[in-house]
């Protein structure tokens, strides 16, 4: 790899307008999570015995955690297809990736109303019901947070093997750094199993809800769905990623690399697209989609920004700036997004009487755990070589 | 040569793929075992020609299982529960079109392949003794997904407290295991809802709408739908267990779709294993192959 790719700390002071405003949002939900532990769900949620699972379920953590799939993509990009030009896209990937699992894994923290019991889920062993895919599902999270941590750990242990740091960081690093590094391949081949596993299984959950799920969603094929929209929503992430740093932070572009990637998202989502209407038609539930309720709009919501960000990452003119590169991104991003949600809210009908819209302190303190994750990706970014290349201007200036 | 090994093993990593995913694109439902009552099952069946709706059983289902009043809806009065809920593990509900009433028992159908138990993520929610779905709060990290999965609203969830519990009925389990029947079922005047033996309330069933087919809908529910349920339900002629509340699932086990796809692609675990290994095949020689110091670098 020649040097000018090579990751660097981008420097700079933390302590910006920016972060102070983030650290403010954050404080507010931490008061707000102290209220939901004393006060518990009822008083701090729209949750009931109709819907159970509300947004900290549908949004931070099954659609976090696709957000989140940025590492996952880019490394069978990478490493599976062996795409070595695409290496200094990796780091940022993963770094997004390790942070938005470590939300996911927080957000499950504060929704399951007997937190404290969850250190039984990967302790007692013979309690495991291997029926449950919830189990599948939160043992591979807990897993693949550990996992991405892992190979995010070079990044941290390069920075401390450095003079000048801590002699205790130094003596961790000695010790970690060249574990870390023999251990590598298995490492990541685990990286690439894991997403695998639990993605088709956030995928499989609802299909344990029979009838109550709108049968434009409930499918057998919603677990190869989910697969395929992930990678895509990967793709999406790492771009806006790249295009927002370079913006923000000032950094050489990396539009080239991102057009040529463009096309495998596009790809993708035309797989997911024939997958998605073809069961239907096949099925014949193409009526559904035709009927004056919400859910038949937001099926058609999905279909306009997954039809629409396929086109716009195929088409030259979107995919060869970086604002194109920005915009059919999000379009892709946001349709993933759009299909989690209604999977888990909008399709879920639990009967007559039963409504649910979030709280206000349910909202915020998901904004809060959004707020706590950016602070600690402009943190690790300025502190750590995360991001690659020399910043354009000579000073790096921090996020505005 | 080495072209052709690096093809290949990437065609490996699109085979294992394939075989991990296949079976999610199709889905055998026979492939999983049908689920019957366990020996000892034991059950309730309503009789909705019988009941006059006199709620003697939710007292009594109250005062047996210890839960208080539910008395939100009526100004801290009496007790009006709306539904289901964490303070009250058994209702009674009328159902009217016109002229067409009928009451309506609501509470743990006990069902022989419940989507509950499967959910569960360490066995919290489990038939246990009798075939009876009991909640074992050790086990319970309170994710609720029992009631993302239970097809008729049944597992609610304590909302208000710090320290939340599933509450559902347990067929008096504690009871049975004195020798007792559950609370409803003793003290219904009209013995519009008795217990006894899975298989001895089936013939009952049977046999009171052999006896009388004008009464009522021609059908128990709860012998095939969504699988089976322990508790048994008979409707009025005219009025049928969709207008009692009851979903029609067919004779497809809930649980069935997702248990189908989700054993197919872990079964014995060889897909997870097959999938690790190929990529890791793949990443070590994509590893030798780009040369420099070896390092995979993340």
């Amino acid at each position: 790899m020649s040097a000018h790719t090579k990751p660097q700390p981008l420097g700079g002071p933390l302590w910006t307008p920016a972060f102070k405003i983030l650290a403010a949002i954050f404080g507010v939900s931490v008061l707000l999570i102290i209220w939901r532990f004393v006060a518990g769900l009822g008083a701090t949620t729209g949750l009931s015995d109709g819907y159970p699972w509300g947004i900290w379920i549908a949004f931070d953590v099954v659609t976090g955690t696709a957000l989140g799939c940025g590492g996952y993509a880019m490394a069978f990009l990478v490493y599976i297809f062996n795409k070595g030009d695409y290496h200094p896209l990796m780091r940022p990937a993963v770094l997004t990736s390790a942070l938005g699992y470590t939300m996911a894994a927080l957000a499950i923290n504060i929704d399951v109303g007997r937190t404290p019991y969850i250190y039984k889920i990967p302790v007692f062993v013979s309690w495991w019901n291997l029926n449950s895919v919830l189990l599948e599902v939160a043992l591979c999270v807990m897993a693949y947070v550990a996992i991405l941590w892992l190979e995010l750990s070079p990044a941290f242990f390069e920075t401390w093997e450095e003079e000048g740091s801590h002699p205790a960081l130094k003596k961790i690093a000695g010790v970690l750094h060249p574990i870390v590094k023999k251990l590598m391949v298995p490492i990541l081949a685990v990286g690439v199993l894991l997403p695998s596993m639990h993605q088709t299984s956030l995928g499989a959950l609802m299909l344990l809800a029979g009838q109550k799920v709108h049968g434009l969603w409930q499918t057998p094929f919603a677990p190869l769905l989910f697969l395929i929209s992930c990678v895509a929503m990967g793709y999406g992430v790492v771009a806006m990623e790249s295009t927002l740093a370079t913006s923000l932070f000032r950094r050489p572009r990396e539009t080239k690399l991102l057009a040529r990637m463009a096309v495998v998202p596009a790809w993708i989502v035309v797989v997911y697209l024939v997958i998605r209407t073809g069961d239907i038609i096949v099925h014949g539930r193409l009526g559904l989609a035709f009927q004056l309720n919400i859910q038949a709009f937001m099926f058609w919501v999905e279909m306009v920004l997954f039809t629409g960000g396929a086109a716009m990452l195929f088409s030259p003119k979107f995919r060869e700036t970086a604002k194109g590169q920005f915009q059919a991104s999000m379009a892709v991003v946001l349709a993933g997004t759009v299909y989690r949600m209604d999977t888990y809210l909008v399709a879920y009908n639990p009967g007559k009487n039963w409504a649910y819209f979030p709280a206000v302190p349910e909202l915020l303190i998901t904004v809060g755990v959004v707020a706590l994750e950016i602070m600690a990706y402009l943190y690790i970014v300025k502190r750590y070589p995360i991001l690659g290349g020399a910043a354009v201007a000579p000073k790096v200036r921090g996020a505005e | 040569m080495t072209v052709d090994r690096r093809t290949l093993l990437k065609g490996m990593a699109v085979a294992g793929a394939a075989a991990a995913l296949g079976p999610a694109l199709e889905p055998a439902p026979e492939a999983r075992e049908k689920r019957v009552p366990p020996p000892d099952a034991m059950g309730m069946l309503y009789d909705a020609t019988l009941c006059i709706g006199c709620k003697t059983c939710m007292v009594a289902c109250q005062d047996a299982n210890g839960l208080p009043r539910d008395t939100r809806s009526s100004d801290g009065l009496y007790d009006a529960p709306d539904d289901l809920n964490a303070k009250c593990k058994n209702i009674i509900k009328l159902f009217k079109d016109g002229d067409r009433t009928s009451f309506m028992k609501a509470q743990c159908m006990h069902c022989v392949d419940p989507a509950c138990i499967n959910a569960c993520m360490m066995g919290a929610l489990k038939k246990r003794e009798h075939g009876i779905v009991t909640w074992e709060g050790e086990r319970c990290t309170g994710c609720r997904y029992c009631g993302i999965a239970c097809a008729y609203g049944v597992p609610k969830y304590e909302w208000e407290k710090a320290w939340p519990r599933v509450i559902k009925c347990e067929m008096c389990s504690q009871r049975i295991a004195k020798g007792q029947q559950p609370a409803c079922c003793e003290v219904c005047p009209r013995k519009a809802v008795i217990f006894g033996k899975y298989t001895d309330l089936l013939a009952e069933a049977k046999g009171r709408l052999a006896a009388d087919p004008g009464k009522y809908e021609p059908k128990v529910f709860g012998v095939t739908d969504g699988g089976g349920t322990q508790v048994l339900y008979l409707s009025k002629a005219g009025i049928s267990f969709q207008d009692l509340g009851l979903p029609d699932l067919g004779e497809t086990p809930v649980p069935d779709m997702q248990q189908t796809i989700q054993h197919s692609l872990y079964q014995g675990f060889v897909a997870p294993v097959a999938l690790f290994a190929v990529f890791g095949a793949v990443i070590w020689r994509n590893k030798k192959a780009s040369g420099g110091d070896g390092e995979v670098k993340p």
